[in-house]
């Protein structure tokens, strides 16, 4: 039994060094979390205020929301143990379907968005197809489908830019949340805190999901106590619940200052927390992660893995078509380059967030950390007018940097 | 005649295993030597250490060849020197031609550039040699396992060889393919080659070799004239083993037939024309553990794996009953709901999600039986996976370990808890102790032993005689794709197993 009794010792040595042992086990989701912290903080310092500025900020969720909506598609394709390089073609394609339906063919809005949305799901159905019940490999398929989709684009809108879209269109991607408080109370604030104005529902709706979290881990972390399992240090839960709860605020409270909460945070927000939800805690969302870990093993214990890819694929598509509605509504234009290359920016969203290439890891909170992280960079990099090429190549040190991170952190442990 | 080989105390050491001890073999130059044992034996092992796999210094004995000591580095070394391996598995490059294959490593070039002309018609010559009339330019993959086989040979001539080594060359072939190369290795010894057959197949042995070595659990247990040497001689060396009390207590009484499979036959996935099983027919009872005997590649996980959701080859057909009544078993959720399961053999390619958790491993046949709508209950997960924590003593600080860091007989455990949270009627286990150490198979054993006793059917494949014998209270035979015999525990002997296996 001497195998048997190495691993018990393994347990309690790991125990006994505590935190050092903790933070090695899990450098990876502070290691995101710090380095967001650190490159905000650098450009914060370098832009002298500039990237936290009330409009700024505004900007940063919306430049950065149909990435972080199309990640979360991107995540669940790559735990299953694929991948898809034709979400920025797709993308580009429905947001140019729109603005046919809407601006050359009149539809109604509410007609259009349902039809892009079935139609994304289409798209990526016809992809999933080919890779689940074929066994062709998601990259073809999906390299396939980048060049057929790019070219639609430009045959649907001939080559040209079609918009403007109504204003009932623009708002999904450029309107805000009207205050639902009093405007004295607002007022009120705006004087306390030396601001020109503030939007009491945003600064509300950030101390209630703040509030929120926090409950949620101190619940978990005693549900986790009650059953033995091993879990952070007091010190390392407090920290990082106080660092969470006082950035949302933070930002909630600079949201509240410029125009309140932007209606695509509210999309995104909620989409994330489904996704999340999706993934951690329901039958499918395990077989995903069971399928990308192991895929004979899955099939043998009686998953449907062809079906579960084929859906992964179809989520794809009607998430990258939701990503298109809302670009197309913020430039207030379809264009045929709109998408180009946006495929790499999400998957390196996804891979700085933690996920593997060979599939099975992975999580959702990481590939969204993943995706500001990129767009900060993005941001910051642009105020500070750094040129695109160095842009792009510092871009490209970061994911290599994330990805070598993970596999020297998995050497080490294993 | 002069000794071309000799091996002398060969001793090879692997981390709490002594897969060789001691083992002396001698080869005469022009002879065709034949090596016997079971699985596990020791003859690869033997032959890695021959061909320079394991190197000079990783062992202890002596090897002498051509009369002086050598000290082969690697495989390349050995075959410098003559000695040419062809491996059970073949080692040829499908999408190449014969002729590729061949001269691959070893291309007829001058600085780099190939000259095809030379390679065909050497390649022309030894296919010649060999009795393979295929042209240069064919593709390895159009051509059957019998002559991909010849091929081997072919590439093994080109590199001049002294000392052919086959490892069960025939055991992928039909009987007159198998019957040609028999014959090639004949002529082959009429031209001076010197060959070590290592092969089950005892009728095989007679008809070729010169002389028989039998090992035995890493040791030379006999070499023996082949001249008439009888097949039970053979055997009983083969088995001769003390059985100790390595079995737990039980006595068992077997209630109705639980499991019938019919006239199972089973097509090979990729070769279309060969019959993998044929007609099978077997069953077992409520509270019985029923053994499936046979050599390695005979088609025991086939049979297995086809049952079970027709997760192995194509054009199934045959029936499977459940308590008297037919049951689908077309996918793995249908056999699944159905009452069977079925535990893998290569528990880490098949069984687990190796980086995931013993809790993620152990519901993962059965999410619905911890979710209500679709939703997973976390803490009524964790209390199924600590049940079967406890109930199979899995040794491991907490279900939320990594199934990856445990040995191998706790991972065996989390595989059966898995599979026991199915609640099956019948499990099939196959090869449920490979590769874990005799404590854990003790446990292994009781658990199975405990599951007969809850009225459950247990089919037990395994490549181990003892193990069956000790365990089981009836044993099929297998043997190429076919149950060829069925012993009652009292009925049952190693030797009667293996007489039923090499008479076929």
């Amino acid at each position: 039994m001497a195998v048997a009794d190495s691993e018990q010792n393994e347990g309690t040595e790991h125990n006994g060094k505590g935190i050092g042992a903790y933070l090695a086990s899990h450098l990876r989701e502070y290691g995101l979390l710090l380095a967001l912290i650190v490159i905000m903080v650098f450009f914060q310092v370098v832009t002298e205020g500039t990237l936290l500025r009330a409009v700024n900020v505004t900007n940063l969720l919306l430049q950065n929301s149909y990435i972080v909506i199309m990640a979360l598609g991107m995540l669940v394709v790559i735990v299953s143990g694929n991948i898809d390089l034709s979400v920025g073609s797709v993308m580009g394609f429905i947001g140019a379907l729109a603005a046919v339906m809407i601006v050359n063919f009149d539809q109604n809005i509410y007609v259009t968005i349902i039809a892009c949305l079935a139609v994304g799901g289409l798209i990526g159905a016809a992809q999933g197809y080919w890779v689940a019940y074929w066994r062709i490999p998601s990259f073809i398929v999906t390299l396939a489908g980048m060049l057929v989709f790019r070219g639609l684009s430009l045959w649907l809108l001939e080559g040209q830019s079609v918009g403007p879209f109504p204003r009932e269109f623009q708002i999904i991607a450029n309107g805000f949340v009207p205050d639902i408080f009093p405007a004295g109370i607002g007022e009120m604030l705006a004087g306390m805190f030396d601001a020109r104005k503030v939007n009491v529902l945003a600064l509300v709706a950030g101390i209630v999901t703040a509030a929120l979290i926090v409950w949620m881990g101190m619940r978990q972390r005693a549900r986790n106590k009650a059953y033995g399992i091993e879990d952070e240090p007091a010190s390392f839960f407090a920290a990082r619940n106080f660092i969470v709860a006082a950035a949302l605020i933070f930002i909630t409270f600079k949201l509240s200052t410029f125009r309140g909460l932007p209606n695509v945070l509210i999309t995104m927000a909620v989409l994330t927390v489904i996704y999340a939800f999706l993934t951690s805690s329901t039958v499918i969302g395990r077989r995903v992660y069971a399928l990308g870990g192991n895929q004979k093993a899955a099939k043998l214990s009686g998953i449907n893995t062809e079906r579960l890819t084929f859906l992964a694929f179809t989520n794809m598509g009607v998430l990258a078509a939701a990503a298109g509605l809302v670009f197309a509504a913020r430039l207030n234009t379809a264009t045929p380059k709109a998408g180009f290359a946006l495929e790499l920016d999400v998957i390196a969203a996804v891979f700085i967030g933690g996920a593997s290439m060979s599939g099975g890891v992975g999580t959702i909170i990481g590939a969204v950390v993943g995706a500001f992280l990129m767009g900060v960079l993005n941001n910051g990099m642009s105020i500070m007018g750094i040129g695109i090429d160095y842009q792009q190549m510092i871009k490209g040190l970061v994911l290599l940097a994330a990805v070598i991170f993970d596999v020297y952190n998995k050497q080490k442990q294993g | 005649m002069a000794t071309l080989l000799e091996m002398r105390q060969i001793t090879k050491e692997f981390p709490g295993v002594k897969a060789l001890d001691r083992v002396d073999l001698k080869v005469e130059e022009g002879e065709i030597h034949a090596i016997c044992g079971e699985n596990g034996a020791g003859k690869s092992t033997l032959m890695k250490v021959l061909s320079g796999v394991y190197p000079a210094g990783s062992y202890d004995g002596e090897i002498v060849y051509e009369g002086e000591t050598a000290q082969f580095r690697d495989i390349r070394d050995s075959e410098d020197r003559g000695i040419i391996i062809i491996h059970q598995e073949l080692a040829l490059v499908p999408q190449l031609s014969i002729a590729e294959n061949i001269f691959l490593g070893n291309e007829r070039a001058t600085r780099g550039v190939i000259d095809w002309r030379m390679t065909n018609r050497r390649t022309e010559e030894l296919l010649e040699k060999v009795g393979l009339s295929e042209a240069p330019t064919t593709l390895v993959d159009s051509i059957g396992v019998g002559k991909q086989q010849l091929v081997e040979i072919a590439k093994a001539l080109s590199k001049n060889v002294k000392l052919l080594i086959l490892d069960e060359p025939t055991a992928a072939l039909q009987e007159n393919d198998s019957r040609k190369l028999l014959d090639l290795l004949l002529e082959l010894k009429a031209q001076g080659v010197t060959s070590i057959l290592i092969s089950h197949k005892l009728g095989e042995v007679r008809y070729v070799a010169d002389t028989v070595t039998v090992i035995r659990d890493g040791t030379t247990v006999s070499t023996l004239d082949a001249k008439g040497l009888s097949e039970d001689q053979i055997v009983h060396d083969m088995v001769g083993r003390d059985m100790t009390n390595r079995f737990p207590e039980h006595k068992r009484t077997p209630g109705d037939i639980l499991m019938e499979v019919d006239d199972w036959t089973v097509w090979h996935p990729e070769h279309v024309d060969r019959r993998v099983i044929r007609n099978a027919g077997f069953n077992v009872r409520a509270g019985e553990v029923v053994g499936i005997a046979g050599l390695m590649g005979s088609g025991r996980t086939e049979l297995a794996m086809s049952i079970f959701g027709k997760s192995y080859g194509r054009n199934i057909s045959g029936s499977v009953r459940l308590k008297g009544e037919a049951v689908d078993v077309s996918t793995v959720s249908k056999a699944i709901a159905a009452g069977i399961s079925y535990v893998t053999e290569d528990r880490k390619s098949l069984g687990l999600v190796l980086d995931e958790t013993i809790r993620f491993n152990t519901t993962l046949a059965n999410l619905e039986g911890v979710s209500s709508n679709g939703v997973l209950k976390r803490n009524e997960e964790t209390r199924v996976a600590e049940r079967y924590r406890e109930a199979l003593a899995t040794r491991t600080p907490s279900v939320f370990q990594k199934v990856v860091n445990l040995s191998g007989g706790n991972q065996q455990k989390v595989v059966l808890a898995k599979w026991l949270f199915t609640s099956p009627e019948v499990l099939i286990l196959d090869e449920p102790t490979r590769g874990i150490d005799v404590g854990a198979k003790y446990e292994i054993y009781t658990i199975i032993n405990d599951l007969a006793a809850q009225g459950k059917g247990v089919v037990m494949i395994s490549s181990e005689m003892p193990e069956l014998l000790g365990m089981c209270d009836r044993i099929y035979v297998m043997n190429e794709g076919a149950l060829v015999g069925e012993l009652t525990a009292a009925e049952a002997s190693q030797e009667r197993i293996m007489s039923l296996i090499v008479n076929d």
